[in-house]
């Protein structure tokens, strides 16, 4: 093995948690009072990925994505935008964890993505491609400005591909928001979405409850208890004075 | 330069299954056993303890349990013509990372294949043709039969204490099992999961269409459990966070919850976690291991010198670890010669999904777990005449869905617009009365001349080391198995009252990007020729003896079930054969 070699492979460790420290387990199993990895928790605050105007026309999108109704809040109220802001400053956002050496070479459907740009590059670029294609169409206006009717218009010709985005792939954009969106409208409310654990009351999923032999024979009987969150819920919780 | 470590009896390469069942095994003989595992130390309570191990977009989405592909991948191409490229994120399956291997993130369906199945062509020669057989289909026999696994798949499920209902006791048929098994030597540890709602009316119709249901084989624990090895387990809560998660309950069969605790107290195994081999080293002679190289967390590279090797990673890597190494005969598809990367095979699933009433089906669909539900075997195999359908192979089917996490099991009837009122409508009213099983349809894929793994040319790991590259395409024979079989599958959901069923027959071409299993199979296959195979019948190397290399890359062609039961058997067999042989007179166990 090769010098050069060797500090590629320690770059890649450096940086990684205590999990990936090499060590030699005999005689008993390895123990710690805390959790190796706890899982990180999204508080409330300030974009963190998104501009002002990018988030704006954020909330506007994930609101037609997952509109509100009179029974359920949508993608704004849910926190959709928070949780896909979060995910962009993450580890998602600058595809970590995934295969990005080269060479790019754009294959066959059956292969796979193969694009270098990463999620927080192509929702920075489209937003701002969005931005520029609605005020040169729409007079002057932001996506945010639009009525309900206009944006629903203008994201279904983007589904279909009649509406284009300079140097980036509009198709591909919405593509990404149908998979984040409902993401953050259903995972579990630590990651900044899924406020008050909206989704999971709309189709009645309990969450973690981690225990169901009491209803595992009930057949065809409603689970009649509310949900559950990894960080609990509102209730168990005093509000502040 | 590497620097040497003490000699070990043994060195494991990988802590998964097959590395604990060896470690255990060897170790218990009185061997010096060493275990090095790339990923790191688990446990229960440390790493997917219940209060966060459900969070579904962490590990089912996210995949943190996983290999991550900054660490390695593979390339893959569907012909020989096209150029490989690398899969930058997982989609067809899910490599494991870490002690416990897949057994820690796995459904824990544990199935026995059947007794036609080890004899594949032969059997199927005989009852059909040679000329009824596809020209470039490679499948082979085994060289192991049923009848010489089977204490050793009874090793396993009382190991882990599989739950399920008994088809076939010593050649009595069982009501309520499956009546295709091969004979068992005796009942499963504990009794069949309770079913929820539609698993249980799927297992009524189907009986109602002339079918013999039965309850999937589950290392769920359907009670309290302590192994032979005086490792306990407890009951399965149905959490719905099973596969793709680790079980927080200690109810979920795995290395952590069966062996390892066991294992780590034994003076004469030691385990490295976060170290990778790099290569399995090879005297002058080419004919002798003398251990293996690897790679540790900091960087620096050690020498772990042994007289007896056992390749135990996942499928495909235990293929491009041999070829990095040199032992045995790359495979070459042009010249039809070499062994190691030929029978290559995946899975043919598919899956039919139905929408209910919803103002007369509530189904919980969160209550379950990994091996939940209702099966037939009627299709599996050659349980059924193949002579009027063109095809060979089959696979079982059933209502076996797992979960109802709301980012993957949100079903919509086909139709509905992806986004907006109408989705979101569709999606409340269908939670609770649709029915997704998953792995639906079971399927068996059969072994080609053209499907295979060798060294990509182009991309490499982090190491600087060639990717294992993937050729791989659905064959006309799979596509026609699985329409059938979906046919057959959608009437049973029709029978159930089902208002709107659709199916989603598996086509080609093969597609990386959508996932099946993780049932990676061949590639370094057994067999009885070693012309033909990388291995005899104990799982050693034909080319050096001194190797043994276990699971599903020994098959030489998939089965219509779950592998891990016949992993499992098969290192349980390898192990018995290393204590009752090959250390009695170390060299090759069969004269070919």
């Amino acid at each position: 093995m090769q010098r050069r070699t060797f500090l590629t492979v320690a770059a890649w460790f450096v940086g990684t948690t205590s999990l990936t420290r090499a060590s030699a387990i005999h005689n008993h199993i390895p123990w710690a009072p805390h959790p190796n990895s706890p899982p990180e928790v999204v508080r409330p605050g300030p974009w963190q990925f998104f501009a002002l105007d990018e988030a704006r026309a954020m909330e506007a999108i994930v609101d037609r994505i997952i509109p509100p109704d009179p029974d359920t809040p949508g993608g704004k109220i849910a926190g959709c935008a928070v949780f896909i802001d979060r995910q962009l400053k993450g580890p998602y956002g600058s595809n970590q964890g995934l295969y990005t050496l080269e060479p790019h070479t754009k294959g066959t459907k059956e292969q796979g993505p193969q694009s270098v740009l990463t999620p927080a590059e192509l929702y920075r670029k489209s937003l701002a491609a969005l931005d520029k294609h609605c005020k040169s169409t729409q007079g002057g206006k932001s996506f945010a400005e639009l009525d309900a009717a206009a944006q629903d218009d203008l994201l279904r010709k983007i589904e279909s591909g009649e509406v284009k985005f300079d140097g980036v792939d509009a198709q591909g954009f919405f593509s990404a928001l149908l998979k984040d969106v409902p993401e953050g409208f259903f995972a579990d409310p630590i990651h900044g979405g899924n406020i008050d654990m909206v989704g999971w009351k709309m189709i009645g999923f309990p969450g973690i409850r981690y225990d169901y032999r009491d209803w595992v024979n009930r057949h065809n009987e409603r689970y009649p208890h509310p949900p559950v969150s990894i960080a609990g819920r509102a209730e168990w919780t005093p509000a502040k004075s | 330069m590497a620097r040497k470590l003490p000699r070990k009896d043994v060195v494991i390469i990988g802590l998964g299954w097959t590395g604990s069942i060896m470690a255990y095994e060897l170790a218990d003989a009185g061997l010096d056993v060493i275990a090095i595992e790339r990923g790191p130390w688990r446990n229960t309570a440390t790493d997917y303890p219940p209060g966060y191990a459900a969070d579904e977009l962490r590990y089912r989405i996210r995949h943190e349990l996983f290999l991550s592909p900054s660490q390695t991948t593979f390339t893959f191409r569907n012909k020989m013509s096209e150029a490989a490229l690398p899969i930058r994120s997982w989609g067809a399956f899910m490599p494991p990372n870490g002690v416990g291997g897949g057994g820690v993130h796995w459904n824990a369906e544990t199935w026995r294949f059947l007794p036609s199945d080890f004899m594949l062509k032969t059997h199927l020669t005989e009852r059909y043709g040679a000329s009824f057989l596809p020209e470039d289909m490679t499948i082979q026999d085994w060289g192991v039969t049923y009848d010489e696994l089977e204490p050793h798949y009874d090793r396993f499920e009382y190991l882990c204490g599989t739950s399920g209902q008994a088809g076939n006791i010593k050649g009595t048929i069982m009501d309520g099992g499956n009546p295709f098994e091969g004979p068992r030597s005796r009942a499963y540890p504990n009794p069949p999961q309770d079913q929820p709602f539609g698993h249980t009316l799927f297992g009524k119709a189907a009986r109602d269409l002339g079918y013999k249901p039965f309850p999937q084989p589950s290392g769920n624990m359907s009670r309290p459990y302590q192994n032979p090895l005086g490792v306990r387990l407890g009951p399965c809560t149905y959490c719905g966070f099973c596969e793709w998660f680790g079980c927080g309950n200690y109810s979920k069969a795995s290395p952590q919850t069966t062996i390892l605790p066991a294992l780590v107290r034994k003076p004469n195994f030691t385990a490295r976690d976060n170290s990778e081999v790099t290569r399995i080293n090879v005297d002058g002679s080419g004919k002798r291991t003398t251990g293996v190289t690897f790679v540790d967390a900091s960087g620096d590279e050690w020498e772990q010198p042994a007289d007896l090797v056992v390749l135990s990673a996942y499928t495909i890597f235990n293929v491009q670890l041999l070829l990095l190494s040199g032992i045995g005969k790359a495979y070459d598809p042009a010249a039809n010669t070499g062994v190691i990367g030929r029978n290559f095979t995946h899975q043919t699933i598919s899956d039919v999904v139905s929408f209910f009433d919803p103002a007369k089906f509530v189904f919980n669909p969160f209550i379950a777990s990994g091996a939940i539900g209702m099966c037939i075997d009627e299709f599996n195999g050659d349980n059924f005449d193949h002579g009027p359908h063109g095809f060979v192979g089959g696979g079982y089917m059933g209502h076996v869905q797992t979960n109802g996490r709301p980012i993957e099991t949100t079903p919509v009837p086909p139709g509905t617009p992806l986004w907006g009122a109408a989705w979101k409508k569709a999606v409340k009213e269908n939670y609770q009365s649709a029915i997704k099983p998953g792995t639906g349809v079971h399927g068996s894929m059969y072994s080609y001349r053209d499907v295979y793994v060798d060294l990509d040319p182009t991309y490499k790991d982090r190491f600087n080391r060639p990717l294992a590259r993937i050729t791989m395409d659905f064959h006309d024979n799979e596509i026609k198995q699985n329409k059938f079989l979906t046919d057959k599958f959608a009437e049973i959901f029709q029978a159930m009252g089902a208002k709107q069923v659709h199916k989603e027959y598996r086509k080609g071409p093969y597609d990386i990007t959508k996932y099946q299993t993780t049932h990676l199979c061949g590639g370094a296959i057994m067999g009885t020729d070693p012309n033909t195979s990388a291995l005899n019948r104990y799982l050693q190397s034909w080319d050096v003896p001194n190797l043994f290399v276990m699971g599903a890359s020994a098959f030489p062609q998939n089965a219509g079930y779950n592998p891990t039961g016949t992993v499992a058997a098969l290192a349980y067999w390898a192990a018995d054969a290393i204590l009752s042989k090959y250390l009695k007179n170390p060299g090759q166990l069969i004269n070919a």
